[in-house]
């Protein structure tokens, strides 16, 4: 278990730069997820951290240790790859054993670890077959496996569930969050799924055009965003953003799920907030919710409704409400969030657009 | 089903009783291959059968007409000749070093080369060059560089002080100096087969040894060695028969001398039907020439190393 630690860490590659002064600290024994679009450098941050690049500049500390020079065999971490990386040539005993071998572990104490580790993933029947006689499943316990024998102070994981299928990788989700609770160790996971993030983090740091936007725990990002692009990164439908003039231009923004829609000409709450007036252009029915699309003077907005409330057919008029507290600003030029006085004035002017 | 039904409902049948429509499916796969076979048994298995029906034949190009059956009496003849014995041994020797150098040689220079910077690519095309170049030209070069006299090499010798050496005329020296000359030639060819099989080696393999505190030599051992195994396969059985084949460069350079000391198979086969006009003995050489070939060949798939991984595909 060890503290990992970056600071004004940058990494560019000939003359682009992709990771642009990163400062962050991962907690001893934290879950942390990187998350962010393609290209944002979250990847490259990882490998990093685990020594496969070079940092261009700043300092990575892992424990209490400078590890910028130091070999990624030596830095006490295990990776496990997106597409697990194993050794063709050598079977699931070999794959595992070989970390460990390399350390001089004598013969009889490795085949024990691996024995133990295989029973915990459940490959004991497996150890004889290659890598390529294995289901994609199985592919990916076997990489587990070989980072967790390693007893490793940091785990590192690069979109290890991004070749699974959408059950496995429901399943292994819920593994990986409960492999993390038994083992205690320090967890650094790159993914691009928003979704995987809010599930298996206890800290996330959203990351775009290799900045960090935000760190903050899932609930804290999603509840209290610091600014448009986690806003929108963070949710799924994402956030709406409207243009909003009052006494300055501001971006205003609600979540799905807030906005409240009814047929009538009535606004359907009594707090304050703002109503606007559209029509449904189309509606998708998922289970147990439903999504309105709903075409406005300020543009398209997604409404997020439970499915046991009335459902509003489609071409039909309708407006639309939101409360408030439920209301985010965005200051126009920088995307950054306004709090305070703007909302609280605002919040006085609602009524209908 | 629809099928069976017409079938049923309008037998076309043969006189044979089989129903035509059967016969044509059962031979139709046997038809698709007939040109193929056609091609295969007119230019590849006729002429190795002709060349063994030959062997027990006495019989000379002079007079084609005056062949008269032997039996095994030129293999006979074949392995009571002590210059024989040599010859296979030559090739032996010739081919053993041959491959081993070329291959081995060629696998360092790769794995030196196979970086991406210009002149790592200027190297390349350098080292690639003999492989372009015509075997006789080739074997033109490399005798007047080994020309006792005014050749380069016995000059640069001269330069570091060393006594001149006598090369090809020199019957310790005359094997290895053909072998030089073709391992010079294979190289450059070997080494761009390589680079390419170690391209082919994902990146992340050599991330996730480095994480496993891999040294260099395991990494090469256990990787690059197992992952290039089919590079290795390809190379070592066209290296094999190509050096099994050796002709151009005796024929230039040494014409088999001194004292037979480079005398090889397909040499031997020439000197004997072109030369010597014993069709009979050439016949029954070239047979044993393939079997040779075969036979080498035949270990090399055998052996497990590199069988699992070329059937495996790698993967």
């Amino acid at each position: 278990m060890a503290r990992v630690l970056l600071k004004q860490v940058v990494k560019s590659f000939q003359d682009q730069t992709v990771v642009k002064g990163l400062d962050l600290t991962i907690p001893n024994g934290s879950f942390t997820v990187l998350v962010g679009p393609s290209g944002c450098g979250k990847s490259t941050t990882l490998r990093m951290i685990a020594g496969l690049e070079n940092v261009t500049d700043g300092e990575i500390w892992i424990g209490d240790r400078k590890v910028n020079d130091v070999p990624p065999g030596k830095r006490d971490l295990a990776m496990v790859f997106q597409n697990y990386a194993l050794y063709p040539t050598m079977n699931v005993y070999e794959n595992i054993a070989f970390g460990l071998k390399n350390r001089g572990l004598p013969r009889q104490e490795c085949k024990t670890f691996v024995h133990e580790i295989a029973e915990v993933v459940g490959l004991t029947n497996y150890l004889e077959r290659k890598p390529s006689e294995l289901s994609g499943g199985q592919r990916q316990r076997v990489a587990l496996a070989r980072a967790m024998v390693k007893k490793p102070q940091v785990f590192l994981m690069d979109e290890p569930l991004s070749n699974l299928d959408a059950k496995l990788r429901n399943q292994m989700r819920v593994e990986l969050t409960s492999l993390h609770k038994q083992l205690g160790s320090t967890f650094i996971y790159v993914t691009h799924d928003q979704v995987e993030a809010m599930t298996m983090g206890d800290q996330i740091v959203v990351m775009n055009e290799g900045r960090i936007q935000q760190v903050a725990s899932p609930v804290e990002l999603y509840q209290d965003p610091s600014n448009l692009f986690v806003a929108q990164f963070i949710g799924s439908p994402a956030m709406n953003i409207l243009p909003w003039e009052d006494e300055e231009s501001y971006l205003l923004g609600f979540r799905p799920e807030k906005g409240k829609i009814s047929s009538s000409r009535q606004p359907v709450t009594d707090e304050k907030g703002i109503s606007l007036r559209g029509k449904v252009r189309s509606r998708e029915i998922l289970g147990s919710e439903v999504l309105y699309y709903v075409d406005t003077r300020k543009g398209q907005i997604i409404v997020k409704a439970n499915h046991d409330e009335e459902l509003v057919a489609e071409e039909e008029e309708v407006n639309l409400s939101v409360a408030a507290k439920d209301l985010y600003f965005f200051d126009e030029k920088t995307g950054m969030r306004v709090k305070g006085q703007h909302v609280h004035s605002f919040s006085l002017a609602g009524g209908l657009v | 089903m629809w099928k069976e039904i017409a079938l049923k409902r309008y037998p076309i049948r043969s006189k044979t009783g089989i129903p035509s429509q059967q016969l044509i499916e059962k031979f139709r796969p046997y038809l698709y291959v007939v040109p193929a076979l056609a091609f295969f048994t007119l230019f590849f298995f006729y002429p190795i059968a002709y060349m063994v029906y030959l062997s027990f034949y006495d019989w000379s190009l002079l007079d084609l007409s005056a062949m008269e059956w032997v039996g095994l009496e030129n293999f006979q003849a074949l392995f009571t000749d002590n210059d024989f014995y040599q010859v296979l041994s030559n090739t032996f020797i010739f081919t053993v070093f041959t491959v081993a150098l070329g291959m081995g040689i060629a696998f360092f220079l790769a794995l030196w080369l196979n970086q991406r910077a210009k002149i790592y690519g200027v190297v390349q095309a350098a080292i690639f060059t003999p492989h372009i170049i015509s075997l006789v030209s080739i074997a033109m070069l490399w005798m007047w560089l080994m020309d006792p006299q005014y050749g380069l090499l016995n000059a640069i010798l001269e330069w570091f002080g060393l006594p001149a050496y006598s090369w090809l005329a020199d019957t310790k020296s005359a094997l290895a100096s053909l072998v030089l000359v073709s391992v010079w030639k294979v190289v450059g060819y070997n080494t761009l087969v390589f680079i390419a099989g170690l391209q082919s080696i994902p990146k992340y393999l050599y991330e996730a040894a480095a994480l496993d505190r891999s040294p260099a030599w395991k990494t090469l051992w256990k990787i690059t060695i197992p992952m290039l195994s089919p590079t290795l396969f390809f190379l070592l059985i066209i290296n094999t028969i190509s050096s099994f084949q050796v002709f151009d460069t005796i024929y230039v350079m040494t014409q088999g001398g001194p004292v037979n000391s480079t005398n090889m198979l397909v040499f031997y086969i020439y000197e004997q039907g072109m030369d010597f006009y014993n069709g009979g003995i050439a016949s029954a050489a070239s047979v044993v020439e393939k079997v040779e070939v075969l036979l080498s060949c035949f270990d090399s798939f055998c052996n497990s190393d590199f069988y699992w991984m070329f059937q495996s595909g790698g993967s």
